[in-house]
């Protein structure tokens, strides 16, 4: 399978790949690890008139400690957010997630400013992003943009990012409930894309919920924040029954997905399963 | 456009269309047909290679998103004749049967390797979740990977 002829960009920093954009207008796509693009375009699915690849722009690729928050650049590959121990320590559940993503071949390509401009509704990071209550920085023409997790992800497919504007870095608060995190998933078998995903960061206190935030992948039409389910365990004590109680609102009054392989009640059943999980391992 | 690549120690400039996969760019333009293509749609990891120390599916990239870059394929395993102690393993433990998934195997089992150079099985297992292969039933492949983790 081959892409439709493009005309292919390479730029060398977020100034000319903006340029670019700029000059390009709508015939342009940015090009990041391609690890959603590309795929897309061979089933011309996709059928670009220019590609700006930004792959190349190391000032992309980082993860650095900022003190009140872990600044990871949009160019960071899945392989560096999982093998690295500042993740691992502060943000538990990233970490859980990029390493369950796809393969180690996708790992080593696929980006975390790619998956979150891409915003499919499968993908692990959306739900993650959100119950991390993360901040997605945007450049566009007219400077750099501050967006809230919370109001990023607007639908399928669909984000608040504008068509001129680029993902730079994903900005991770360092409280004390991100370091008590986690991120599980029950994945489709072949294309290991979540069918259900559920992140929670926990503040606990003498054996109490003292505040929490849970954030779902692959459930809905786009990632969601469950106040159902965080609004039933907060400020409750954390055993069998109150995560019982509290799991059991996973997704309540939302439209859920459904599919060949799993349908909306075997789905919204799995929910409840996953959130339960997460929420005993963080208790 | 013109893309430059070392290619197993040896540079190539060529002239190819922005839409050029790497793979298709490795097997017609390099004639290096040891890196395979399964299912070109990213799920086989037959046409697994080397791109700049990390391995990658050659079918989902676009040669041009490698200018400049150092790959490795299967062919550049072998030095001086000599087999990588790798494709010893799989030879001696029957790690292949119709050896299509093969060179992909050995590239993301040197992945594995080089990151991790005394893996447990679940972990061998985990991580070459990307290659699939239709003859062996995996078992011989992962007794050659712990066989090769006491090699390199
Ligand atoms: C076999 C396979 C299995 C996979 N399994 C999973 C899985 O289990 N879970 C999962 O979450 N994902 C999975 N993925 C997707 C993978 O994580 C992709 O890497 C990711 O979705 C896109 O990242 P990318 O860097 O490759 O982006 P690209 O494919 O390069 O780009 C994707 C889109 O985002 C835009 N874009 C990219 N970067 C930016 C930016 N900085 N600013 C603005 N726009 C941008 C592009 O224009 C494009 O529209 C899988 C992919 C494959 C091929
Ligand atoms: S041919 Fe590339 S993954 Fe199957
Ligand atoms: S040996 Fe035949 S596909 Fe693996």
């Amino acid at each position: 399978m081959i892409p439709e002829s493009f005309d292919y960009q390479r730029a060398g920093s977020v100034r000319e790949a903006l340029a670019l954009l700029k000059q390009h207008g709508d015939e342009a796509k940015i090009l990041a690890g391609g690890h959603s693009l590309v795929p897309t375009m061979k089933l011309r699915l996709a059928t670009p008139g220019t590609l700006i690849d930004i792959g190349g722009i190391s000032e992309l690729k980082y993860i650095n400690d900022k003190g009140d928050y872990l600044a990871i650049g949009a160019g960071t590959t899945h392989w560096m957010v999982e093998s690295s121990s500042l993740v691992q320590q502060k943000a538990p559940a990233l970490s859980q997630a990029a390493a369950q993503i796809g393969d180690v071949q996708v790992r080593n390509r696929g980006t975390i400013g790619g998956v979150l401009a891409h915003s499919d509704p499968q993908a692990d990071y959306p739900g993650v992003v959100l119950a991390l209550n993360a901040t997605i920085i945007a450049e566009g023409s007219g400077g750099e943009r501050t967006i809230e997790a919370a109001d990023y992800f607007t639908g399928l497919w669909e984000t608040a990012l504008g068509d001129n504007e680029i993902l730079t870095e994903v900005r991770i608060p360092t409280d004390s409930a991100n370091a008590n995190s986690c991120y599980l998933k029950f994945p489709q078998p072949a294309s290991r894309y979540p069918y259900v995903g559920c992140a929670v960061a926990m503040d606990k206190s003498g054996g109490n919920c003292s505040d929490v935030r849970v954030g779902f992948s692959g459930v809905a039409e786009s990632a969601f924040r469950d106040d159902g389910v965080e609004d039933a365990i907060r400020g409750q004590a954390l055993n069998d029954d109150t995560i019982a109680a509290a799991s059991a609102k996973s997704a309540e009054g939302r439209s859920v997905l459904s599919d060949y392989f799993v349908s909306e009640e075997y789905r919204r059943a799995m929910a409840q399963v996953y959130a339960k999980r997460a929420l005993t391992q963080l208790s | 456009m013109e893309v430059s690549m070392t290619v197993n120690g040896t540079s190539y400039t060529h002239d190819v269309e922005p839409r050029t996969l790497l793979v298709t760019h490795l097997r017609e333009n390099l004639r290096l047909t040891g890196t395979h293509v399964g299912c070109d749609t990213s799920s086989c990891g037959a046409c697994t290679i080397i791109v700049d120390g990390e391995t990658v599916k050659s079918c989902t990239l676009l040669a041009v998103q490698c200018e400049g870059a150092e790959i490795k394929t299967i062919e550049g395993m072998a030095e001086n004749g000599k087999l990588h102690p790798i494709q010893e393993s799989f030879r001696e433990k029957h790690g292949l049967q119709c050896g299509f998934c093969t060179p992909g195997m050995i590239l993301s089992s040197w992945q594995l390797l080089e990151r991790n150079p005394n893996p447990s099985e679940d972990e061998i297992r985990h991580s070459l979740e990307g290659n699939f292969c239709r003859c062996t039933g995996y078992q011989n492949i992962v007794t050659a990977v712990q066989d090769a983790a006491t090699k390199v």
